[in-house]
């Protein structure tokens, strides 16, 4: 065995893991990651602090950064909140990208459907819409799922091309606006169909939906039978049976649920902010909101947290784009992010400590 | 050969090893007595690296050693078999046992693996086949499994943890004829029980604990049934089990001409036909594995009926969920408390809520009523939860079981389905739980009590139902019958009914 400095280190499990722990893991986490990033950015001879520093200027130095950064913390939180219930169920649900696709789809169709209606009327059916087709779509791998445990992290992540791909078909086909000039989107929606905002700025109403959502979802949660036989069943399938839960039924429910709101979150955007169908409308929503719910460790409060967080790297990716740097710094923060949050997971359950190992 | 001197283990709100001294020679078997939660698996955790001690010191053959991780326990030779075995179920016996070790490279030859694990079967007369599934293999033959493994690796020092729990009574005495032989080549062996006549039966030496702390170390030769009691609990405990004549109600349960299969799709439970009364108990006895487990699940409605009707109270159920077994009133101890019964990852609280939760008019959970039911309950059968926000996973197994036990209990259940209901309790939770289900018996509850330990069988049952084979061998009274008719119709000859 090898003498070194290193092989005097290993892991032990803990007894009991403190709140503490599970708080410092994610900062740390994310510390960690704001460190390695920062090397690449040394290494292609920018300042690292720098950066940081006009990112969060950009996010957080001005009202019109906050704003900006609120308004992209929306579809990420309610995407994350969707998540974080199929994760307590230990339902790895990583296809938020494509349900919240399939919502914006839904939402455009009643838009596109009732033109004429009142925003009252038809605002909600574009939700009940948004909500069903990103609940369907998230339905659709759980019951290959409930019924022979086909492995939904494959199937949601695969459904993700699907609609993507879908909404990219009706933009240039069969929504596509006549007087776009070629353009891959659809026409734009009429005023019933878009969310009120708050005074001047792009801040709406999607705000209210998802502050709704996470507040309901912490009663449900820990005070609804329904929320306890969610933890139960992700804890442990064979007790939930026991315990006369329906297993089955709760995952396509979980499932059905989770997809729902990340269709919601797709009728925000639609609705507020692109206020059309069109290419592209979401930067990875989807994605990101995976990360947030595993920093925020499934709580409602946390995840509103760290959204606006991740809401603010992006809006801060954006402002030094300005400044010559790439935007694309944001998805490596965020990639290291969650490698180090996924990487952290272990010191959740061991501690590293000092000592020969072994006695041979 | 080894010795524990003042060891200290704190666990938040708890103290759970309060410096105990403790130690064994070479070629002596070892027990080590104690209620339930006195410390015992933490002391043994405690030398097999697992949880490090806050104060005191371990000597092995003299020499001061720190066991910073199972790995540097068996480096220095010792090994447990854990009461929830640890093994790779998909894999065969020979796999299990080169898991894990160092060096495999060199002995990575499945073959040779395979001749010294004959040979260590053949020497200890552990009989195992080396090439066979975990997963196809009985409870003893896993726990063989096990000891061969550790045997392997070099261990001097051998700890098991309740190993005769999940043993037939024949099972135990081969165990210990196993264990005395490695004895006589040299080896310590400390096993943990709370069967006493087995104890005084086979050891050589026994260390009681109590509280956490050590109450003493006697010579078994020298010691009784009485005076061990009295260690463990400290006033005398009578075992001798009050019975009230039975007051036989309606039925509750009949079952008829039912079927169900197993889960290797083979038929498990043949035309069973069984009746329960209120206020009446009926025992199931047999020899693991032909058909207990598949007769609870059927009644709970985890198992699915091929054949045949149930009824409870007079309703056809045969076609009944979970569900709607719990809800008319059937509760069930399963034979797997935790990960079924319980939920290790939850607290007291939450466990308690499992079942209730059904119950819930609202659907909405008052955590403050299911608090103050879940401290009855606690109260009531004197379970011993250091702190009821920590997951039962640490509960210790004795306890775990008593709050299983208690919450079936409290929905004021019609029929209770327990299996095993003693299996690693301590004398005074054994006399608690006994005397637990007879007074739901009086109150007028069915109970369906499924073991392998004859005596609790005579000593509980009005009526003793045998099962071989999927089958019903008969129907008798306990009071009119032997042992020995009993042990014949569980090897498989049926007896004309006249219970
Ligand atoms: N990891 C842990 N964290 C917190 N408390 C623990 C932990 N492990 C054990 N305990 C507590 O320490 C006490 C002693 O537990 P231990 O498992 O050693 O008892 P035991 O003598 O083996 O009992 P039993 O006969 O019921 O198995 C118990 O009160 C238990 O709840
Ligand atoms: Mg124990």
């Amino acid at each position: 065995m090898g003498n070194s400095w290193f092989s005097r280190w290993h892991f032990e499990k803990r007894e009991t893991t403190s709140n503490l722990v599970l708080v410092m893991v994610p900062v740390l986490s994310v510390v960690i990651g704001l460190i390695f990033t920062g090397l690449f950015i040394a290494l292609t001879g920018k300042d690292p602090l720098e950066v940081y520093l006009l990112m969060f200027d950009g996010a957080f130095g001005s009202a019109y950064g906050i704003s900006e950064t609120i308004v992209k913390s929306i579809p990420l939180l309610i995407c994350a909140l969707g998540l974080s219930i199929a994760f307590r169920m230990q339902l790895w649900n990583i296809g938020a990208e494509g349900q919240l696709y399939m919502g914006a789809f839904g939402a455009t169709w009643a838009a596109l459907t009732f033109p004429d209606w009142p925003a009252y009327q038809l605002l909600p059916v574009m939700m009940v819409a948004g909500f069903l087709a990103g609940g369907l779509w998230g339905l659709l791998p759980a019951i290959p799922r409930a019924y022979f445990k086909v492995n939904e992290t494959i199937t949601t992540l695969l459904m993700n091309y699907i609609a993507i791909l879908w909404v990219d078909y009706l933009v240039v086909g069969p929504w596509k606006d006549p007087k776009s000039f070629n353009f891959p989107i659809s026409p734009q929606f009429t005023e019933g169909a878009i969310l009120p905002t708050l005074g001047t700025s792009r801040i709406h109403m999607g705000l209210v939906f998802g502050v709704v959502v996470a507040l309901l979802l912490y009663i449900v949660l820990n005070y609804t039978r329904w929320g306890f036989e969610i933890r139960v069943s992700g804890e442990s399938p064979a007790a939930a049976r026991y315990a006369g839960m329906n297993y089955v039924k709760n995952i396509l429910l979980v499932m059905f649920i989770s997809g729902g709101l990340a269709g919601l979150a797709g009728m925000t955007e639609v609705s507020a902010i692109t206020q059309r169908l069109q290419h592209g409308i979401s930067p990875g929503y989807g994605y990101s909101a995976i990360i947030i719910a595993w920093l925020a460790r499934l709580h409602p409060a946390a995840i509103v947290l760290v959204s606006v967080i991740f809401g603010g790297m992006l809006v801060g990716g954006y402002s030094i784009q300005t400044s010559g740097f790439s935007s694309t710094t944001v998805s490596m923060l965020q990639g290291a992010i969650l490698f180090f949050v996924v990487g952290g997971e272990i010191f959740v359950n061991y501690r590293l400590v000092r000592g020969e190992k072994g006695g041979k | 050969m080894v010795e524990m001197i003042n060891i200290t283990k704190r666990f938040p709100g708890i103290l759970a090893n309060d410096r105990v001294s403790f130690s064994v020679k070479a070629g002596e078997i070892h027990a080590l007595l104690g209620e339930n939660g006195a410390g015992k698996s933490t002391l043994m955790s405690i030398l097999t690296g697992l949880y490090r001690p806050d104060e005191g010191e371990i000597r092995i053959q003299g020499t001061p050693v720190d066991l910073q991780s199972p790995r540097d326990a068996v480096a220095h030779g010792i090994g447990m078999v854990h009461q929830h075995f640890k093994l790779v179920k998909p894999f065969t016996v020979a796999e299990n046992i080169i898991l894990g070790l160092k060096g495999i490279k060199e002995v990575y030859n499945l073959k040779s693996i395979d001749e010294s694990v004959a040979q260590l079967s053949r020497e200890y007369g552990l009989h195992i086949q080396p090439d066979s599934p975990i997963w196809q293999l009985s409870v003893g033959e896993q726990q063989r499994a096990e000891i061969v493994k550790i045997l392997f690796r070099g261990a001097e020092i051998l700890i098991l943890d309740e190993p005769t729990a999940v043993l037939t009574p024949q099972e135990a005495k081969d165990l210990y004829k196993t264990l005395r032989k490695m004895a006589d080549l040299g080896k310590a062996i400390i096993v943990i029980s709370h069967k006493l006549s087995e104890v005084l039966a086979h050891t050589d030496a026994i260390t009681v604990l109590r509280g956490g702390r050590s109450v003493g170390t006697v010579r078994t030769k020298e010691t009784s049934e009485m005076e061990l009691t009295r260690m463990m609990v400290g006033r005398p405990v009578m075992l001798e089990t009050v019975k009230n004549p039975v007051n036989r109600s309606s039925k509750v349960l009949e079952l008829h001409n039912l079927s169900a299969l197993g889960n290797r799709g083979q038929f498990a439970l043949k035309e069973i036909n069984l009746d329960i009364y209120g206020g009446e108990i009926v025992g199931i006895a047999g020899v693991a594995g032909n058909g207990q487990r598949e007769l609870a699940e059927v009644v709970a409605g985890l198992r699915a009926i091929e054949r045949g009707q149930k009824k409870v109270d007079g309703n056809d159920l045969t076609l009944a969920s979970p569900k709607q077994m719990i809800q008319a009133g059937v509760s069930y101890v399963p034979e797997d408390r935790l990960g079924t019964g319980l939920v290790p990852n939850l607290n007291a609280m939450e466990n308690y809520l499992l079942k209730g939760v059904q119950r819930m008019p609202s659907g909405f959970i008052n955590w403050k009523q299911v608090a103050q039911e879940t401290a009855e309950v606690i109260k009531k059968y004197d379970i011993k939860v250091p702190n009821p926000k920590n997951p039962v996973k640490m509960l210790s197994g004795g306890n775990l079981q008593k709050l299983l036990l208690g919450r079936e209990i409290s929905g004021k259940p019609r029929l209770i389905v327990t299996m095993y209901p003693m299996r690693g309790l301590d004398v005074g939770a054994m006399e608690t739980i006994r005397s637990l289900l007879l007074q739901e018996r009086d109150r007028g509850a069915a109970v369906l009590l499924i073991s392998e330990e004859l005596e609790e069988l005579f000593a509980l049952s009005d009526r003793l139902a045998v099962l071989h084979g999927g089958e019903v061998m008969g129907v008798v009274d306990p009071h009119k019958t032997t042992f020995e008719d009993v042990g014949l119709m569980m090897a498989g000859k049926r007896m004309a009914a006249h219970g």
